[in-house]
């Protein structure tokens, strides 16, 4: 009796310090552990879905594969490398994705420079005018180059008929090269330039006003102020926009692809004269059923990404050093 | 299989910025999502600024309105020059129309469930990691969030041909996990949380929850949950848009007997429809579940986008 009695709180404080330390232990492990699982999930889905696909590329690139026998992969070295470089498709859709690249980045970001720095007055109806700029970011690729294919429509659309009003006659949009680049620009331009805008605005809205006030005193112009002030002020978002526009043209597909009204798209019209790197991707994969070429493209596009942020690299380091 | 996702400058991605500007108050975070550090400039707009505006504003929302007056003509009207420039009568016929000759209807219930998955998943995954990254301390931090900044530059699309192995592999071709569940995290998700977070998250608070002896997962869901919701929103609202936009990769995957808006839409294009006026209704119909969010929540949207894109 006396044993039992006495035990009881012996062996409850055992049982105390044995919780105590399992208690501790999970605790540290908690603590340890908790931060590698609450960031887990991006890294797993990434690996799975984004790295690995991005590695096997480059082995599928390697082979020769059809789209109907995924499973027989059949080894020929750099053959779809060299057919690469021998194929004026490609060197064509290099061009094209390049031009369109340009026709729609520049102005795009230029435009979204201007509007942001109207943007940047004080307003009336400002949220009105933001809502109204970013609208266009709402509208799917399907839904706006299905409006714009139709704007630019040859015999009927509204450009051309505006167009005539000032004297012009009609422009064939699809057939002719530029008229088709400029056209398939002018969608990606209507998409993104208020999104770019308004990435422009946030910056501007973070600059100390006293810059201003200085460069005022310094009897700069507003013109002046906004060269000086403003765009060094915003620089690195500018950066920012420039990469993210350049990945984005690298990868264009869906407007060309529409705005070629179905079968012609694909090919980037009838002389590929707006096929993108993109479309020759998709054409080599799932139109030809030749998926080791249309690995061979996709690896080709992620060298010229690499390339141009080289580049961008390079031109970045230069400006400044000079500034 | 979103590049183009929420703004937020990589350059700016160092952590110390957010240590220097971690000033504000739960509340203030709560109101402005983030601090903008400078006052602004504050001109006021003249008649030509109203005027340019005025001028952006009717080319950004000008394409939107005449789908809706050429989707509201027939194909004759709309094939004459000048062209339309009022409504026409048959709107609802040519929705109608549009609806069962581009099989909306599945498409619609695809995209919505394709993009409210994608949306809801990014925002938990987004906001558990940030979090992480924000007020936990672990080993390689910094180098696993430059990871996570690195992948941004790296566009999902070029690895289509094995994804396309992979999901036919998995008999998932033409299903909507397919186009679900390579898009399940963002990046830019991800920063976009722990730059919230690491700001309007106070560490007393999280320290406060140590002490009770909560665990890690009950912090998260009793402290940081509640005050991540406003960001959480905003997160939510632009993947659902970008989900719901995505074009290339649910192209390739999927096929018309079960495609998402975008997808249904090419259908419109490919000549199958020779009516004018339906394939501009078919457009609007896909355009019009976004542009009742815009509407509705525009404000948030265009706020989200804006503070999402200085840091430092």
């Amino acid at each position: 009796m006396a044993i039992s009695t006495s035990t009881p709180p012996d062996g409850a404080s055992g049982i105390g310090a044995e919780r105590q330390r399992r208690r501790t232990l999970l605790h540290r492990l908690d603590v340890r552990g908790a931060p590698y699982a609450f960031v887990a999930p991006f890294f797993v889905v990434f690996a799975a879905f984004s790295f690995y696909p991005l590695i096997y590329t480059s082995w599928i690139s390697l082979h020769r594969v059809e789209l109907s026998t995924l499973n027989l992969m059949e080894w020929v070295g750099f053959d779809n490398y060299t057919a690469l470089w021998e194929d004026d498709r490609f060197w064509n859709a290099l061009a094209n994705t390049f031009t369109i690249g340009v026709l729609s980045t520049v102005p795009q970001l230029l435009m979204a420079l201007g509007l942001a720095h109207l943007l940047n007055y004080q307003l009336r109806g400002s949220t009105f005018f933001r809502v109204a700029a970013l609208t266009p970011y709402a509208t799917s690729v399907g839904a706006a180059a299905l409006v714009f294919t139709m704007l630019f429509e040859r015999d009927f659309g509204m450009i051309n008929w505006a167009l005539s009003l000032i004297g012009v006659d009609n422009i064939d949009w699809e057939n002719n090269k530029w008229a088709a680049q400029t056209a398939i620009s002018s969608i990606v331009i209507w998409r993104w330039t208020g999104y770019n805008a308004l990435l422009y605005l946030a910056a501007m809205q973070a600059i100390p006003r006293d810059r201003y006030e200085a460069a005022a005193i310094d009897g700069a112009s507003r013109w002046q102020q906004f060269l000086k002030v403003t765009v060094p002020g915003i620089r690195s978002t500018i950066v920012f926009t420039i990469v993210l526009s350049t990945i984005g043209a690298t990868q264009l597909f869906g407007e060309p692809l529409i705005f070629g009204q179905g079968p012609n798209g694909i090919t980037g019209g009838a002389d590929n004269q707006y096929q993108t790197l993109g479309l020759l991707l998709y054409e080599e994969g799932w139109k030809n059923y030749q998926m080791g070429r249309a690995a061979t493209v996709a690896w080709a596009m992620f060298l010229l990404l690499i390339l141009v942020f080289v580049v961008q690299r390079i031109v970045q380091r230069v400006l400044t050093r000079r500034t | 299989m979103t590049t183009d996702s929420i703004p937020v400058p990589a350059t700016e991605a160092r952590p110390a910025t957010a240590r220097k500007t971690r000033k504000a108050t739960p509340s203030s975070g709560r109101r402005r999502l983030f601090r903008h550090p400078g006052a602004g400039r504050q001109h006021h707009a003249g008649p030509v600024a109203y005027i340019l505006l005025g001028f952006a504003a009717l080319l950004s929302l000008f394409p939107l309105y005449w789908t809706m007056v050429a989707a509201s003509t027939d194909n004759t009207r709309v094939t004459q020059t000048p062209p339309p420039f009022l409504p026409g009568p048959h709107l609802l016929d040519n929705l109608g129309k549009a609806w069962q000759d581009a099989a909306l209807g599945k498409a619609m219930l695809n995209s919505l469930i394709v993009a409210g998955a994608i949306a809801l998943s990014t925002v938990l995954f987004a906001t558990l990691a940030g979090f992480a990254f924000a007020k936990l301390r672990f080993k390689g931090r910094n180098i696993l969030l430059m990871l996570v900044i690195g992948t941004m530059m790296v566009p999902p699309q070029l690895g289509v041909v094995p994804l396309f192995m992979m999901m036919t592999e998995l008999g998932w071709g033409q299903k909507l996990p397919a186009v679900i569940f390579p898009t399940l995290v963002s990046a830019v998700g991800v920063f976009f949380m722990r730059q919230y977070l690491s700001e309007a998250l106070p560490d007393e608070l999280v320290e406060a929850g140590r002490v009770d002896g909560a665990h890690s997962l009950r912090i998260f869901w009793s402290i940081v949950l509640p005050i991540a919701r406003p960001p959480m929103a905003v997160l939510f609202m632009i993947t659902f848009v970008h989900a719901w936009n995505d074009f290339f990769w649910p192209f390739i995957v999927l096929d018309m007997t079960n495609p998402t808006v975008p997808v249904a839409l090419t259908q419109l294009s490919a000549g199958y429809v020779r009516d004018q006026s339906l394939i501009m209704a078919g457009a609007l119909l896909g355009t019009l579940p976004l542009l009742a969010l815009f509407v509705v929540f525009g404000r948030q949207i265009v706020g989200g986008i804006m503070q999402g894109a200085v840091k430092g």
